[in-house]
């Protein structure tokens, strides 16, 4: 996956609590097969009318908040169903991570798989980003997670808490996969004293 | 040794690998897959050379795009079709079970893997979907994934997780008729929040738990998600092993006597600790209807929609926007409330007992003109159960549509869905904004106050219902 080292990245602000999977990728879009192309769809009933058509009120579609790469949510971001679409569509949409005060556990497992950032940051200081998204014109901020900090132009400077080893994954795009094949011998010894049950094997 | 929880022991007797600076490596006893959820992890394996590690331990089932219409209809949305077809062809080519659409045995996930006997206690179970937490009420330790875990459990069968913590729920005292383990699940997520059991593994104990029956305990951990929690569980107990035993795939002879008493010593022992307790007076609880656009916005039937003056302002905005979704207002009347269409289904609601509790209800009584009401059994088996008792025709003669088993409306990625505005009781999980069809208004409830619902037209308190 690719890796995350330091980005910087105009913001938008999504001035809503425990915003779900279902508004970030409705259902009708997880009929597909592909990983890709989800980004067209993205809060597909907040951007679109029924009728298909933009909705140019919705806030991501606001002239000044094109190109933003960092997301900034009201907590319980990605609440709901596991679907990973959700991160796929975020990031094929362009953004590269979400600040928020909290994130539900699937959504935020389901972003470190792709090189997404979830950012925990306080209320106080998401409210803080919120504020200078909403009133400052092309604001950006740096996400650096090598020093594990949120910092602008303007003197804001807030730390964030991540796990050593997901952080490590992160800043250097590492296969979950392969690395966890490096404990086969162990895998094999577990599997030798618990084989699969008789009524279920092949 | 030191005391531990069910959780404790379970994941302690599942660890691969602990190593240093990492999340443990867990392994997965049971890995459930349904087509929407799996094709990309299928392509990831294919791309990488890589076998399903263990398809003995793989079990797949289409449920989240098959329509409901009888078997043997063609599909007409092709993109499903699609998808149906790339699980088809990727079980065969990985040598994976899949309980097809043409088997006497499909059903929702959730249902079928407990209805044969391949969901046991102290399992620890895994599919790409949130509402695995179900499983958790055989005393399993079972949670949603997403895709590229699909592919690593495909891949290795093992996860690494990060430890979660843990949290007991005690429910004292008895629920009181009328009152079902839905109701529970949602007094409890009004109580926590949506995000109340975030990074925890939740616990259900107390004498209102335990008296639930195996299917009432599903229901109660299917919902722990919508609580925010990571997984839900009940311990096992006699009630477990009377459910598990002599099912298709539950073992048999040595095997099961050295299982039963594997489970015997899994609950919780009487000293360990918890991070969090939380206790929940059952005696107090009501029937419940969400009234807003997720699963903690609820109110007693004999409420009413709430004020929102007196919240934070964060909390009153969230409200403020849900309640113009759902067209409601503050001190609206929940018994007001008319509907418009009633779904009985999902994996939260659609086993044998939902069903016989529904149609007791619907018995004798005509569903109301202006209500399309449908019910949805949660798998072929449940199906085949409910007419073997006739409830099929109870539910015909009083106006409801029997359908195939699926998940179906409870997100509506088949055609079974809402129109823009529709009112709809329903017994699934979520009544996020658009979850059953874009402009879509999903009230959750028990199965029981969604057939009486459908005749009366709007919600009513089914404590008073006339049973005929």
């Amino acid at each position: 996956m690719k890796p995350f080292t330091v980005h910087r990245g105009r913001v938008a602000p999504l001035d809503r609590v425990n915003v779900d999977t279902d508004q970030i990728i409705p259902k009708q879009f997880l009929k597909r097969i592909e990983k890709t192309g989800f980004g067209e769809f993205v809060f597909y009933d907040w951007r679109f009318g029924a009728d298909g058509k933009k909705n140019p009120d919705f806030v991501l579609h606001e002239p000044r908040y094109e190109g933003a790469s960092v997301l900034v949510a009201g907590k319980n971001f990605g609440c709901g169903s596991s679907r990973e679409h959700a991160v796929w569509a975020l990031a094929d949409f362009g953004f590269r991570a979400v600040i928020s005060s909290s994130f539900a556990d699937i959504f935020a497992n389901n972003s470190t798989k792709n090189g997404f950032l979830t950012v925990q940051l306080s209320e106080g200081e998401v409210e803080e980003l919120m504020r200078r998204a909403q009133g400052i014109d092309g604001y950006e901020v740096t996400i650096d997670l090598e020093k594990c900090e949120v910092r602008d132009e303007q003197g804001f400077r807030a730390e964030f808490r991540m796990d050593d080893f997901v952080r490590h994954c992160l800043l250097n795009g590492l296969d979950d996969i392969g690395l966890t094949l490096q404990h086969e011998s162990e895998i094999v010894a577990y599997e030798k004293s618990h084989p699969v049950p008789t009524t279920l094997a092949s | 040794m030191a005391a531990k929880t069910l959780f404790e022991k379970i994941w302690d007797a599942h660890l691969v690998a602990s190593p240093a600076g990492r999340s443990p490596l867990l392994y997965i006893d049971l890995h459930l897959v349904h087509e929407v959820t799996s094709p990309q992890a299928f392509d990831g394996l294919r791309a990488a050379g890589r076998k399903v590690r263990q398809p003995g331990r793989t079990v797949a089932t289409v449920d989240h795009n098959i329509p409901t219409e009888p078997r043997g209809t063609p599909i007409t949305d092709l993109i499903a079709a699609n998808q149906i077809a790339a699980l088809q062809r990727n079980c065969k080519e990985f040598g994976v079970r899949l309980f097809d659409m043409d088997s006497p045995e499909q059903g929702i996930v959730h249902v079928i893997g407990p209805e044969l006997g391949i969901t046991q206690p102290g399992m620890t179970i895994v599919c790409g979907d949130s509402h695995t937490s179900t499983h958790g009420a055989f005393g399993a330790l079972a949670f949603g994934i997403g895709t590229s875990e699909v592919e690593h459990v495909l891949a290795t069968q093992c996860l690494s997780q990060k430890k979660p913590k843990t949290m007991k729920i005690e429910v004292r005292g008895r629920l009181a008729d009328g009152v079902t383990a839905k109701d529970l699940a949602l007094g409890i997520i009004g109580q926590i929040g949506t995000d109340g059991g975030a990074g925890h593994v939740i616990e259900y104990a107390g004498p209102a738990v335990t008296a639930l029956s195996v299917e009432g305990r599903m229901t109660l951990c299917n919902m722990s998600i919508e609580g925010g929690a990571r997984a839900g569980m009940v311990a096992p107990d006699e009630t477990t092993i009377a459910y598990v035993k002599g099912r298709k795939f539950a073992p048999t002879g040595s095997d099961w006597e050295n299982a039963v008493a594997h489970w015997r010593s899994l609950p919780t022992d009487p000293e360990a600790a918890f991070d969090k307790v939380v206790e929940i007076d059952g005696a107090q609880l009501s029937p419940f209807v969400t009234w807003g656009t997720n699963p903690g916005m609820v109110a007693p039937v004999t409420g009413r929609v709430p004020e929102i003056k007196g919240l934070s302002e964060t909390e009153r905005r969230a409200a403020e926007l849900a309640l113009e979704y759902m067209a409601l207002e503050p001190g609206r009347r929940i018994e007001d409330i008319g509907i418009d269409r009633v779904f009985i289904g999902s994996c939260t609601n659609s086993r044998i007992e939902d069903l016989r509790a529904a149609a007791r209800v619907a018995k004798g009584h005509r569903v109301s003109e202006k209500v399309r009401a449908m019910v949805v059994p949660g798998s072929q088996t449940v199906k085949r159960a409910a007419e073997k008792e006739g409830l099929h025709r109870i539910f015909q003669e009083a106006g409801f549509e029997w359908r195939e088993s699926g998940c179906s409306m409870c997100l509506g990625m088949n055609p079974d869905i809402l129109q823009p505005g529709e009112r709809c009781a329903s017994t699934s999980n979520r009544n996020f904004e658009g979850r059953q069809g874009r402009g879509g208004r999903t009230h959750l409830v028990s199965p029981m106050m969604a057939a009486a619902a459908a005749i009366a037209g709007h919600f009513t308190d089914i404590r008073n219902w006339k049973y005929q």
